[in-house]
């Protein structure tokens, strides 16, 4: 690999950049990505579980050659986790300090002022990604999951790359981070959070796409094999299952049958693999019955 | 030109329509003007766009090559619609908007059929020529069935090239071939004036299937069965090619229309859409077992129950100090659901099959029926079957529903209701018809109906078609009208509106139907 810190200048530049990494983007992905880096704005990606939302964020650092900072969302987080906390300890140290060196009170003036220093901040995820030094990709993973005042409380962040403490003042982005927002879709975001940013939807990926990244995973499969393979991991997720198989669990199902030796992909090997694909007990009987009927019989009988 | 659009009603919403679509000239023609136009059409669509994604939007299309119609969309796409449900009605605008566009330039230009034809194809497909490979050899063929023009295409021979072409994601022949597949169908199916309607029949002429076909020919991809989303996009070129043909006959473009409902509303993928009927089925079911208890608080005014409050006041010597009331018992009416299960209505039924498993679990009286041809009881099987799943294979295994044609037969149908339900419909009796009350051309027979509708207490009549299509082409449901209540229904909402109707009007007074007959 050569330098990458650069910032590739066309579309079709930042695809090559995110195959290089092991990232086979769509069209509309490497397109919105583009977009992002060179409009400076967010990017909304919603899909289903399992289609590369958070492996998009990976990606898109590891080809401008950036830190990830990740915060993952989950319900209850609070701006102490995310954003930044003072250091009590540290504080009550300093305060303890200060009385037992002086024991006057004319001092206290300056240890209010040094206790809320930048010296006794604890970063969260958000702060970091703003005061870093070098620019980064900031990805806030699931953001659904949160409640609708954390997604407030990101729009001055998203909109301004800039934090208010109180006690200090704004701290506004030295360097322009690229922020990616991923969502399952479990919940509706308000449509303020939206306004500001780019959205990306992520679909499984068409029939070619997805060989292509079962084949760039496991690329000792045999091609007839790995064709087999996600055309059935398409049939699947054409069944109404409480949880169609993402692009991951293609990938190691395409890994296990590589590990079995499979040489086909006949009923019975299809029965013995088939929990790494669906993980539901009713899901289980429906695939087996739909799929795994219509495959060929084992060869030995 | 375009004639204002319908603007008939005071509605901000079809005004806005109407004055984009009226006169094309009021905004600029640059970029900037085609841009806003697109935008008002997307809020006319009730999609928010704000003006910060409009800028948005336009410094996107700054970063972007044009070369690639595909691009261009996206990266407009990406800025304005921001959740699944306005990706799939911004793709809808979009190709509905430049598709009118190129249509209003080649009237403007009065070109003929070919002429239009060839600017049309270089208008919409700028970026296809590129590639070379498939393109030569399907206009090759394109060229030879509309220079021929009177002689009918051998519709084996399109049927097969449009299996390929599918199972190839050809994008470039699905066009041409739609037009083809058009005039090959002439005389196989009768034009029913929608062209949602036309667009399903001519695709089952076609014999387009998703699922594997094992008497097709031997290497045809048909064998293996066509993928959903190839058929889907053949599916959208035929309704662009048939909705030019009418543009050319009338020679105007008809007054922009707002989005087909069904097109926005129902599910058309398998698998998550499904998932989503699902959620509301579940959610439709907590409400219907709910909404009779509710109903015992709010009803204030009760009888008095006579023969209590005097066993009451025996204990006060006589003086009825406490007054005993009847108590109120919800009402569970009981229900006949009659379903069409025909094609016509196979995106709906799957939804509707699904209401009716919900129905079954929450009403303890209840009997359904299936129908196509003739009708199938199938309530015991729902009562059997606890799995939702199981419920629409059987039905689709052994119903037997359909006898040839595999078109709706709406007299024979009520006919044979009439036969089996005699003596229990009766005035505390439910009637729900969930069909699109397309006859294919037979008797409506709305004369059973009625007799069915005299017989029962209520009987409501769920349409999975907008509004707009009634009536329309072969659709008959103003002949049953007078009888029933007829209620749209193909969204969620509109389906809560009137479970709370079924459950919440309380006892429909008898005496506004006919007097039941021999009882």
């Amino acid at each position: 690999m050569t330098g990458v810190s650069s910032v590739p200048s066309t579309v079709d530049e930042l695809a090559a950049g995110l195959r290089q990494t092991g990232y086979l983007p769509g069209d509309t992905t490497a397109l919105v990505s583009h977009l992002a880096i060179h409009l400076d704005k967010p990017v909304l990606v919603e899909g289903p579980a399992g289609v590369g939302k958070t492996q998009l964020a990976k990606a898109l650092a590891e080809t401008l050659g950036r830190d990830l900072v990740r915060l993952q969302c989950y319900e209850g987080l609070d701006e102490a986790k995310a954003l930044y906390e003072w250091n009590y300890r540290k504080q009550l140290l300093r305060i303890q300090a200060e009385g037992n060196a002086s024991g006057d009170a004319g001092g206290w003036d300056a240890v209010q002022d040094d206790v809320f220093g930048e010296e006794f901040l604890l970063e969260r995820p958000l702060l970091r990604a703003i005061a870093s030094p070098d620019p980064v990709v900031l990805l806030i993973d699931e953001i659904d999951k949160t409640d609708q005042e954390f997604e407030a409380m990101l729009l001055e962040l998203l909109s301004d790359f800039q934090i208010t403490i109180p006690e200090l003042g704004r701290i506004a982005a030295t360097t322009q981070p690229i922020v990616l927002l991923t969502s399952n879709n479990t919940r509706e975001l308000t449509e303020a959070l939206k306004r500001r940013c780019l959205y990306l939807w992520l679909d499984y990926p068409s029939l070619e796409h997805e060989l292509e990244i079962v084949r760039q995973h496991a690329p000792e499969l045999r091609e007839t094999i790995a064709r087999r393979l996600v055309e059935v991991v398409a049939e699947i997720r054409g069944l109404d299952l409480k949880k169609p198989p993402s692009i991951a669990e293609s990938i190691d199902w395409a890994r296990a049958l590589l590990l079995l030796g499979a040489e086909d992909l006949d009923q019975r090997t299809f029965r013995d693999t088939l929990s790494i694909l669906v993980k539901h007990r009713t899901d289980l009987d429906l695939v087996a019955e739909r799929v795994g009927m219509r495959l060929p019989a084992p060869a030995g009988g | 030109m375009g004639t204002p659009g319908r603007g008939d009603r005071p509605d901000p919403r079809r005004l806005r329509q109407a004055a984009i679509h009226g006169g094309s000239d009021v905004a600029g023609t640059g970029l900037a003007g085609r841009l806003v136009q697109f935008c008002e059409e997307l809020r006319g669509e009730g999609m928010a766009v704000g003006t910060s994604e409009l800028l948005d939007a336009t410094a996107a299309l700054s970063q972007v090559e044009w070369k690639d119609r595909d691009v261009f969309r996206e990266a407009l796409a990406s800025t304005l619609a921001k959740s699944p449900e306005d990706r799939h009605l911004f793709r809808l605008v979009f190709d509905r908007f430049f598709f009118r566009a190129a249509e209003l330039e080649a009237i403007r230009h009065d070109a003929t059929d070919d002429r239009l034809a060839r600017e049309q194809s270089e208008r919409t497909r700028p970026g296809e020529g590129d590639d070379g490979q498939g393109d030569g050899d399907g206009a090759g063929q394109g060229g030879e069935a509309d220079g021929g023009g009177d002689g009918q295409p051998d519709l084996d021979a399109v049927r097969a090239a449009i299996a390929r072409a599918i199972a190839a994601g050809d994008h470039g022949r699905m066009g041409d071939l739609a037009a083809l597949a058009i005039a090959g169908v002439v005389g196989h199916v009768h034009d029913s004036g929608v062209v949602g309607v036309d667009v399903q029949r001519i695709r089952r002429t076609l014999d387009l299937k998703p699922y594997a076909d094992p008497d097709a020919p031997e290497g045809d991809p048909r064998r293996e069965g066509l993928p959903r989303e190839g058929i889907q996009e053949f599916e959208r070129a035929l309704r662009q090619e048939l909705e030019r043909r009418r543009i050319q006959r009338v020679g105007e473009l008809p007054p922009a229309r707002p989005l087909n409902q069904l097109d926005r509303g129902l599910p058309n993928a398998p698998g998550r859409d499904l998932a989503d009927v699902h959620r509301v089925v579940r959610q439709l079911k907590r409400r219907l077992n709910t909404q009779g208890n509710e109903l015992r608080g709010q009803r204030r005014r009760t009888q008095v129950d006579v023969r209590a409050t005097i066993r009451a006041s025996l204990q006060t010597g006589g003086v009825p100090v406490v007054v005993k009331e009847r108590p109120v018992r919800p009402r569970r009416p009981e229900i006949f659901v009659l379903c069409d299960v025909s094609t016509s209505v196979s995106s709906a039924s799957l939804f509707f099959l699904s209401v009716m498993h919900a129905l079954h679990d929450a009403f303890r009286k209840m009997r359904s029926f299936v129908f196509v041809e003739r009708i199938s009881e199938v309530t015991e099987l729902f009562e059997r079957e606890r799995d939702f799943r199981d419920v629409s294979d059987a039905i689709a295994r052994d119903a037997g529903v359909a006898d040839v044609s595999g078109y709706t037969d709406y007299g024979r149908v009520w006919r044979e209701f009439l036969e089996q339900t005699e003596d229990e419909l009766h005035p505390r009796a439910t009637v729900i018809v969930l069909g699109d009350a397309r006859t294919n051309g037979r008797d409506p027979a709305a004369g059973a109906f009625a007799q069915i509708t005299a017989r029962a207490g209520r009987t409501f009549w769920l349409n999975p078609e907008p509004a707009l299509y009634w009536d329309y082409g072969d659709s008959v449901i103003s002949h049953y009208a007078p009888y029933c209540h007829v209620h749209e229904c193909w969204t969620a909402d509109q389906l809560e509106a009137f479970v709370s109707a079924l459950t919440r009007s309380g006892p429909v007074a008898p005496t506004t139907k006919a007097a039941p007959k021999g009882r």
